[in-house]
């Protein structure tokens, strides 16, 4: 047992069983996997990625390289968590991975939210800067979050003993964290990690609720993404160790200092009985007296530098530790764990002396200096420089915004690392107009630290550099960089892509400044000029289905649908997706299928009368005193000569003349129109509007709102439409009192309607539209008033194949964006004599929109009636040509024709105008479909019906 | 333990910039460096430097998602894409290089009865081009794609597919990499850290450049800067019809393999590969706002996991390594601009915006054709900057899906 029976913050009444690889042990309340498996004394609990080494837990944190694991079982097993990170709950399930995770086939059974928070300051990072950041803006009244990725406030305190001389400045944070908690407008959210910061002060955290592998968990959201809008940000985010590079340093029993140290204080786990600590600063000088006085023996302390005289060394000397100065650790030997180190004389900044002397351990403690942690400024493009002193790189400038406190901005020192987070709040709630008298501020007594002397990577004597980790996660050696090196790569991001290091899931945490500063030593270039990787969004991986949130299943995307759904899903309505809407696409009567139900259904309309529900159709109301000129300009017909109480068919290209969207307009007042738009392009001709309103034409008064869901739309078409009607409405129909292309307001089943007579099928029609929420007492009275009619609901396969037969276009399946209103054979839509410029107009009189050989609209009868082209056949005129073919066209639409007793199609053909008559071939896989070109109107060309 | 790919031992060697060149390529992306690899081979003109801003390959070609496929809807971009993949089945061969391309196929997933039909258009237009496609019912997809749900209980259901399965994916540095190790060998200058800030132009006729490591003669000057095209061409005074926006994309960590095709889904927004080592790639949709700044919203990136995990429910727990953003040059119509220019000596190659990664062999193959011979090739004379003024333009918005 590795375990103390005293240190620690765990909680030794708790013990918890869990199992790793397969075998059981046992841990507290408070360890992390990682500090359970090492009081376990196991030392291999991973291996590495490429060359398969054997791998232990390297740090105590979020910089972990090395101890990754598959985490939990069936549908909650997570890949890739860092065991240092793993929180340990009863019941864990883990298995050490070897740099690759795995996804389970189980549907994952949690659940995922979001939240949204807006705050005046916002301050990421709950260690003695951030907290007191906290709590400096807080009192002052600014509205304020604090995020903390570990389950507590504290930071690095947590990892130091209570004993250490800072007593009175932990004192006074302790004080201050337990007052946060009073502040009505402050908020603190632990296990919360900030994930990227974004321009205009967004910032993106994920939460942990649900334990990660925690079998039991009473949470029923797993991770809770929040999205904040802070006004003011401070960054605490602390600084990290760094390790040394040298050859054996990835052998488990190698380990940051600082992390040993956690081990001993946090967890009270000793992870060695034997040390050997080699660092370039004072800080792994406390952790090493730490280790003396919990029992381990500290073989000795191989420090950079040539002359330390601060107080932690002389102690360290005083109790007895053998301090080596200008010199390294060269070698670190062992098998599955270190057995002994090489150390030797430094000579130069990376080469020991020849002479090593071999020192027994089971434990080496490394300490290469401490890097800031910023990479959140460096989300929105703040840049680093290399330190003056201590190695590595800081932030040179903030965002906008964005303050920096304490070890994130290479403030070390407890005192100064609170003064600085109080200034730092203080400031950042001034900026927002808040406020508080000062208080004193807290007193510490720290010994003074002396200067480090960086040394980032020592080579061993043999100059075998294939051991020399720089980035233990993506095993990447000195020696692969050396190559990146000697390929002529001199800079990071190539040396980066040449060798994968910096690539991993730990984010290079480790790796990053010595994969820069042994690219830097192998080119003989200064580390400021070599520079950092960059560094990217998010700081933490974040599972894909935290992301999605909500939305997912039925919440992917709302599902429209009309306030007559449930008439067509009690009349058994197949559906059909139509952007967000479900509309029903044909009504079968027992196992019909669609053809068949089509045939029925258009049979039907043709001979007596059919309803369908048209409220999906987009419907946009404009009004204002600009409204004609804007119609005008928008659409490529004229509007100015439509009279109150008409609607008028009409078309809008895009800026290249080619076809936009279409539907009918109606003008219900002088400066007040409603247009209806395609069912899927709704949104985007009103975005189309609003564009052209906004940023072109800001001068013309015109307001532009959606009402689609506020109109519900029913369409009855049909010869014995009118008789429906009549039955349901006082409003005289006659053809004289009521033409084609006319609107009446009236009442229709007792509700006030507005009724149009328009018609998509050729037959005489007219579309009722009331209010939304009386849709389906409107379309349940039409029905019923066309029972004696012998009426039937039908859908939109055969309102299409009623259209088709028309020659109706559909925009989106007649057009591709490539298509004029002049290839459509609509040229009698384009205005040549209103003033406007409308628009697409010019691009409409470019060369090639006038070509005469374009593809036009066509119709085209198969030479076998029964034979069906499909829709998207290509068109040839020679079917027995070579591969690749010359192709002509292809086929938009085509079905079966109740009333032609054959097939047909639309179709687009160059020079399709004047091809009348000719034979042209669809080949597919299975041979070619002939077909004859006909006109695209196949029925009642002379519109009697519909007008009748 | 993974695979583990080792790069040649010898790479490019940064050059200082001489006085003139013959042929000057502004822009070390991917393509800048294969036109300058196939002026070498194809055309012998050596004395020719790629000038780079940043470090080598940096741009869109170190940023995408590396779908190659070639079945694109119109006769023209068929043509061109097709020879670019036709090229890319021997280029690991011809730049000795081993670029990880792997014709593994690409699924266009279906989920709209307007999406069938396009995609079956698409299908039937490649075939007749000579380009290999087939349409793929649900079943099909599920059999060729097993973690794809094909659940009709999806809010878009996959109702069918189309597939090319001699589409695929490559390494992307691997790519620029073996093109600039290539171009060097021949004798091309790769000049690293040299913006261009000029671009002299004398009686309509470009002389050479201004850059940040001084002036560069040359009578033939490429632009091959993707989203910072306009900025250039703009030195010399002209304006192209090219919007820059920022499109992102984002890796997983290394994952056993599940996935062995490529899957785009326009509808839902979705394009996913598995890359060699492990980690899966996703590419989401342009951000709608203009920009230089290479960073993108995070939202867009929200809606895309969520259409990823409702088509792969496996990717549930998977979780997302690194987000990054690239510049791409949008045009009107979805299809590049790759010919001369109304200055004299002035060349353009842009506007590939979402998808020109496929293209990377293709577009310099003909746009060294376009430089050697001051005509375009039959293969780009499509696309050239006029076609916006007579409208003769290429519309690949329509029907090709997603445009990656
Ligand atoms: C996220 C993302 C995903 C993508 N996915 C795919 C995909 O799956 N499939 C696909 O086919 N395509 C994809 N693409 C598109 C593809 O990456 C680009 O079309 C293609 O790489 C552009 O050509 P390039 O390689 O030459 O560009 P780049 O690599 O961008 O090269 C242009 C170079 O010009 C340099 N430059 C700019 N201005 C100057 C100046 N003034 N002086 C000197 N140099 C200058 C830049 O620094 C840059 O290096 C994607 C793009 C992105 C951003």
């Amino acid at each position: 047992m590795k375990r103390l029976a005293e240190r620690g913050r765990v909680d030794r009444s708790r013990a918890l069983s869990f199992t790793f690889d397969g075998r059981s042990f046992s841990g507290f309340e408070g360890d992390t996997l990682a500090s359970a498996l090492l009081a376990e004394g196991e030392r291999v609990v991973a291996r590495s990625v490429y060359h398969g080494r054997p791998r232990g837990v390297f740090s105590a944190g979020r910089d972990e390289p090395s101890a990754y694991v598959q985490l939990g079982e069936g549908p909650r097993s997570e890949p890739l968590q860092q065991a240092t990170r793993v929180e340990l709950v009863a019941g864990i399930v883990a298995r050490g991975l070897a740099g690759v995770g795995s996804l389970s086939d189980e549907p994952d059974t949690d659940r995922y939210d979001k939240l949204h928070a807006h705050c005046d300051v916002l301050v990421i990072g709950g260690g003695p800067a951030g907290s007191a950041a906290a709590w400096a803006a807080g009192r002052a009244g600014a509205r304020t979050i604090l995020l903390e990725d570990e389950a507590e406030l504290g930071g690095h305190l947590l990892g130091v003993p209570p004993s250490a001389p800072d007593t009175a400045a932990r004192a006074w944070l302790d004080d201050k964290i337990r007052e946060l908690a009073s502040f009505a407008e402050t908020s603190v959210a632990t296990r919360t990690v900030a994930t990227g910061l974004y321009d205009g002060g967004t910032v993106y955290a994920l939460e942990t609720r649900k334990r990660p592998g925690d079998p039991a968990s009473a949470h029923r959201i797993a991770r809770r993404l929040w999205q904040i809008q802070a006004r003011e940000i401070v960054l605490a985010t602390g600084a990290l160790e760094r390790p040394i590079v040298f050859s054996g340093n990835d052998l488990p029993g190698v380990m940051l200092a600082n992390a040993g140290r956690a081990y001993l204080n946090r967890y009270g786990v000793l992870c060695g009985q034997q040390a050997v600590v080699f660092t370039t600063n004072d800080s792994a000088y406390a952790g090493a007296l730490e280790l003396v006085e919990a029992g381990c023996r500290v073989a000795c302390i191989v420090d950079t530098r040539d002359d330390p005289q601060g107080e932690l060394v002389a102690r360290a000397q005083a109790a007895g530790v053998d301090v080596r100065v200008g010199s390294a650790v060269a070698i670190a030997h062992g098998g599955s764990s270190v057995e002994a180190v090489d150390v030797g004389r430094l000579d130069g900044e990376s080469a020991t002396a020849p002479d090593l002397e071999r020192q027994e351990c089971d434990l080496l403690l490394v300490s290469g200096g401490w890097d800031p942690q910023a990479q959140l400024a460096r989300h929105v493009g703040a840049r680093v420089l290399a330190r003056p002193t201590g190695g590595g790189f800081s932030v040179d400038v903030p965002p906008r915004r964005t303050a920096l406190a304490g070890a994130c901005n290479c403030t070390f020192a407890l005192s100064s690392a609170l003064l600085e987070g109080i200034g730092a709040g203080e400031r950042a709630a001034a900026a927002r107009g808040f406020s508080a008298p000062p208080e004193p501020a807290p007193e510490v007594d720290e010994p003074l630290a002396e200067a480090p002397r960086p040394v980032f990577f020592v080579a061993p004597p043999d100059g075998d550099l294939s051991r020399c980790y720089v980035d233990l996660h993506r095993d990447t050696t000195a020696a692969d960089i050396k190559r990146a090196v000697g390929a002529g790569l001199t800079s990071i991001e190539h040396v980066k892509r040449y060798t994968s290091a910096g690539t991993g899931a730990d984010q290079g945490r480790t790796a990053g400044v010595n994969v820069a500063a042994v690219t830097a030593e192998l080119l003989g270039a200064p580390l400021s000029e070599v520079g950092l990787q960059n560094a990217r969004p998010p700081t933490v991986p974040v599972a894909f289905a935290a992301l999605a949130g909500r939305n997912r299943g039925e919440m992917y995307d709302p599902v429209r649908v009309t306030p007559i759904h449930e008439w067509h899903v009690e009349h058994g309505a197949v559906f059909e997706d139509v952007g967000q809407w479900k509309r029903p696409w044909y009504y079968p009567r027992g196992d019909e299928a669609l053809d068949a139900a089509v045939l029925r259904e258009c049979a039907a309309v043709r001979a007596s009368v059919g309803m369908i529900d048209a409220s999906t159709l987009g419907k946009i109301e404009l009004r204002g005193p600009d409204v004609v000129e804007f119609l005008n300009r928008m659409y490529t017909n004229a509007f100015d000569t439509l009279a109150v109480g008409s609607c008028r068919y009409g078309l809008m290209c895009t800026l290249d003349g080619m076809v936009f969207d279409d539907g009918v307009v109606m003008r219900v007042d002088d400066e007040r129109f409603i247009a209806t738009t395609t069912t899927g392009g709704a949104a985007a001709v009103m975005d189309w509007c609003e564009e052209w309103l906004q940023t072109e034409w800001p001068e013309l008064e015109v307001y532009v709102t959606s009402v689609t869901e506020q109109w519900a739309t029913v369409a009855l078409a049909g010869p014995a439409a009118r008789n429906v009607l009549a039955r349901a409405t006082g409003i005289p129909l006659d053809n004289g009192s009521f033409p084609f292309m006319a609107i009446r307001d009236g009442a229709v089943a007792g509700i006030p309607a507005r009724v149009c007579r328009v018609s998509f099928s050729g037959e005489l029609a007219f579309e009722i539209n009331v209010e939304g929420l009386s849709g389906l007492s409107l379309w349940e009275a039409l029905w019923e008033a066309g029972q004696p009619d012998g009426i039937v609901p039908y859908g939109t396969e055969s309102m299409h194949a009623l259209r088709a037969e028309k020659g109706y276009v559909i925009v989106g399946q007649e057009t591709d964006g490539t298509v004029t209103p002049l290839d459509l054979g609509m040229g009698w839509i384009v205005s040549r004599k209103k003033p406007q410029h409308f628009v697409g107009k010019r691009s409409l009189g470019r060369t090639d929109t006038n070509r005469p050989d374009r593809k036009q609209l066509v119709g085209l009868r198969p030479t076998d009636p029964s034979a069906r082209l499909p829709e998207g056949a290509q068109l040839v005129l020679d079917p027995d040509q070579p591969v690749p073919m010359r192709m002509v066209g292809h086929v938009t639409s085509s079905y079966e024709s109740a009333v032609l007793g054959s097939t047909f199609a639309l179709a687009l053909l160059e020079s399709g105008s004047d091809r009348n008559g000719e034979i042209v071939y669809a080949p597919l896989v299975d041979g070619a479909i002939a077909a004859e070109v006909t006109s695209p109107v196949f029925y009642d060309p002379e519109n009697e019906r519909r007008d009748g | 333990m993974s695979h583990h790919f080792e790069h040649p031992r010898d790479l490019w060697r940064a050059k200082e910039p001489r006085a003139a060149y013959d042929v000057v390529i502004v822009g070390g992306g991917g393509h800048g460096l294969s036109t300058a690899y196939y002026l070498a081979t194809n055309h012998g003109i050596t004395n020719v430097a790629v000038l780079e801003k940043g470090w080598l390959a940096g741009g869109n070609i170190a940023r995408n998602t590396t779908v190659i496929r070639s079945n694109y809807l119109w006769d023209e971009s068929a043509a061109i894409y097709e020879h670019s993949l036709k090229l890319w089945e021997g280029l690991a061969d011809e730049l000795d290089y081993d670029l990880l391309f792997d014709q593994r196929g690409v699924l266009n997933l279906a989920h709209s009865l307007h999406d069938v039909r396009e995609g079956t258009r698409r299908v039937n237009a490649n075939r007749l081009n000579g380009v290999d496609a087939e349409w793929l019912d649900a079943d099909a997809v599920k059999e060729f794609c097993p973690i794809v749900n094909t659940s009709e209980d999806l809010r878009y259901p996959v109702l069918g597919a189309t597939l090319q399965r001699r589409g695929g994916i490559a390494r992307h540095e691997h790519v620029a990499w073996g093109y600039a190790r290539k171009a060097t060998e021949l004798g091309v200058d790769i000049v690293e850290g040299c913006e261009v800030t000029g671009i002299d132009v004398a009686s309509g006729r470009v002389r050479g450049v201004q850059t940040s490591r001084g002036p560069i003669a040359a009578n033939r000057i490429a632009l091959v800067a993707s989203g910072h095209s306009s900025v250039l061409a703009e030195m010399a005074g002209l304006r192209l019809p090219i919007q820059s926006h920022p499109l992102q994309a984002l890796v997983s960590e290394l994952l056993e393999q599940r996935l062995g095709c490529v899957v785009m889904s326009g509808a839902v927004h979705v394009y996913v590969s598995q890359a060699h080592k492990g980690e899966l790639v996703l590419g989401a949709g342009i951000d709608s706002y203009n920009s230089y700044a290479q960073r993108g919203s995070f939202h867009i990136i929200e809606r895309q996991m969520a259409a990823a995990v409702e088509l792969f429910p496996l990717f549930s727990r998977a979780h997302v390594l690194r987000t990054w953003a690239g510049i791409v040059d949008v045009t009107p119509d979805a299809s590049p601009i790759v010919g001369l220019t109304p200055v004299e000596g002035l060349y353009v190659n842009c506007g590939w915006g979402t998808g020109g990664f496929k293209a990377t062999p293709g577009s310099g193959w003909v746009l060294a054709q376009t430089i050697a011979n001051d005509a375009p090739d039959s293969l780009n004379e499509p696309f050239s900057l006029e076609r916006f003024a007579s409208g003769r333009l290429i519309d690949e918005h329509g029907a090709a899906g997603v445009a990656h």
